[in-house]
């Protein structure tokens, strides 16, 4: 082995023995290996004395769906309002550290919010169409970023959008009709296929299941799954067993940190933080 | 184990039961194959058909185990530790009721060959194979109660020496095969009984993995001693004869 071999070998240990690491906030974390779209480094979170977020370090890999879980109040749907600037609406929230967005730090004074929203769009709780048809309702964003140049482009953009989001034959015929008029489940696609429409990079989900019947959640968990394909996805969930079902990577946050971080099928067969197992398990008191 | 208790108590109260389903049923099977090498050992038949008769007591508990196992997956969907003691409840049940199956089987023997008159030589190695394959179900049992995995790895790797002595066994049979065709009928029946008692080990080691796998989430990190040569083993009546 010639000397730069042997250079080479060092570092690749190197890197090894960081892959595991403890960061400041002492939470157990296996670095991921792959393309990573989004990172959060030393993140904390106060609102106006309270800090809600303690040191967060997570990276989100691209074309992958990373599950948050943990207890009510965790800080789970803080640190995703982060990740598009959600939180500069609320006047007394600080934000602190750095957040990247394909490494570039999306807390940048120069950065345009209303583009950064574009590509990283959000999908929340309660489905929430606009009140206005269902073709108006995808077209919104394209027409506000001036996304397309001509009608028929609009047109396009729209149909694709309803078809990513699964809901193109359901609503194909009436279009002009209210969004609020379609169901629980078709409010949600359609909300997604509204976030798909600005051409995203990552998509987020707050809980986007949790006002659905387990056919309408099939469903979107079957478009989750879909969607990976081209797009990142972090969502934010109370059911476990939809972490486990949609995921790839798992974080557990525990009062405002995050307690462990890895793969999903590690985390929910063999959690390495007792509070992790006792969360997952309904141990948890 | 963890240290807290699930939310819903009937949760908790479901998976102690299956432990405790468990732990009766490797006491029946411990019993059971004590039982079935006593009888071979003092060739009893009326306790060999005791021993073939309680063999269903524990075909029974491994039906209900896995019953049990099965609505608990349905209903709570177990995560974790929980997944994983449901996972080794199943895994375990199918050893003990296999190991029970054997022990049965070498009961049935004994009633074929008590009649028999016995040359005591012949038992007599059986019985340190015995005693160690019993001592080793006994310290699995214990292995997976205390959910010690040093005692289960102890165990994994005590099952060389019950290899051991079936390879010096099935060549001790053969050669009294071969020095008077008489024995043949006894010898058969002898090596059968040996081999289910190697097999018995082998099932021991079984659970010995699924304790490490419980309590660790991950498997035995090493390659498993394999110690039974007699698939490989033949006895020339040459060497016999140059010997005597």
């Amino acid at each position: 082995m010639n000397k730069m071999e042997a250079q080479t070998t060092a570092t690749e240990a190197e890197k090894m023995q960081k892959a595991i690491v403890k960061d400041q906030s002492g939470a157990l974390e296996t670095r991921p290996a792959g393309n990573v779209k989004m990172s959060g480094q030393d993140v904390s979170v106060y609102y106006g004395e309270k800090q809600a977020l303690f040191n967060v370090n997570l990276d989100i890999l691209a074309n992958s769906v990373t599950s948050l879980i943990g207890p009510s109040g965790c800080g789970k749907s803080t640190f995703l309002r982060c990740l598009n600037r959600m939180n500069d609406v609320i006047d007394i929230c600080r934000v602190t550290g750095k957040i990247t967005l394909d490494g570039d730090d999306i807390y940048n004074d120069k950065l345009d919010v209303v583009e950064l929203r574009a590509r990283v769009g959000m999908v929340f709780q309660k489905p929430n169409p606009f009140p206005k048809s269902i073709y108006d309702n995808i077209a919104y964003g394209p027409r506000i970023h001036g996304l397309t140049a001509s009608r028929t482009e609009l047109d396009e953009l729209v149909e694709s959008s309803l078809k990513k989001a699964g809901l193109w034959e359901e609503v194909k015929d009436r279009l002009t009709e209210s969004g609020t008029g379609l169901s629980g489940g078709q409010q949600q696609r359609l909300c997604i296929a509204r976030a798909i429409a600005t051409k995203p990079d990552v998509i987020l989900m707050d809980e986007p299941c949790s006002a659905l019947d387990p056919i309408a959640t099939a469903t979107i968990e079957e478009l989750i799954d879909e969607l990976r394909q081209n797009y990142t996805i972090v969502i934010v969930t109370h059911s476990m067993q939809q972490a486990a079902r949609v995921s790839q990577r798992t974080a557990f946050f525990h009062l405002g940190k995050i307690i462990e971080e890895g793969e999903t099928s590690q985390i929910f067969t063999n959690p390495r933080n007792e509070k992790t197992q006792d969360y997952i398990t309904g141990r948890y008191g | 184990m963890s240290s807290t208790e699930h939310i819903v108590t009937s949760y908790e109260d479901e998976l102690e039961s299956l432990d405790k389903k468990i732990a009766q049923m490797g006491g029946l099977t411990e019993n059971l194959v004590a039982q079935a090498v006593d009888a071979l050992r003092t060739r009893d038949a009326d306790l060999a058909s005791n021993v073939i008769k309680d063999d269903a007591e524990i075909d029974k508990l491994e039906r209900e185990i896995e019953d049990q196992a099965i609505i608990m997956i349905a209903r709570r969907q177990p995560m974790a530790l929980d997944l994983r003691q449901i996972m080794a409840a199943v895994k375990i049940t199918s050893d003990l009721e296999r190991i029970g199956d054997l022990g049965k089987n070498i009961a049935k023997r004994v009633l074929s060959i008590h009649h028999e008159k016995q040359p005591s030589q012949l038992v007599h190695g059986m019985r340190s194979m015995q005693s160690l394959a019993l001592a080793q179900l006994k310290n699995v049992l214990d292995a997976y109660a205390e959910r010690n995995t040093e005692k289960a790895l102890s165990v994994w790797y005590a099952d060389e020496e019950i290899d051991a002595i079936y390879n010096s066994l099935f060549r001790e049979l053969l050669t009294y095969m071969m020095e008077d065709p008489r024995n043949i009928g006894l010898c058969t029946h002898l090596l059968f009984c040996a081999k289910n008692m190697e097999r018995i080990g082998d099932h021991t080691t079984n659970i010995a993995e699924t304790v490490h796998y419980l309590v660790l989430g991950s498997p035995i990190p090493a390659e498993r001693p394999k110690g039974d040569k007699t698939t490989r083993m033949m006895v020339d009546p040459d060497d016999l004869e140059s010997n005597s």
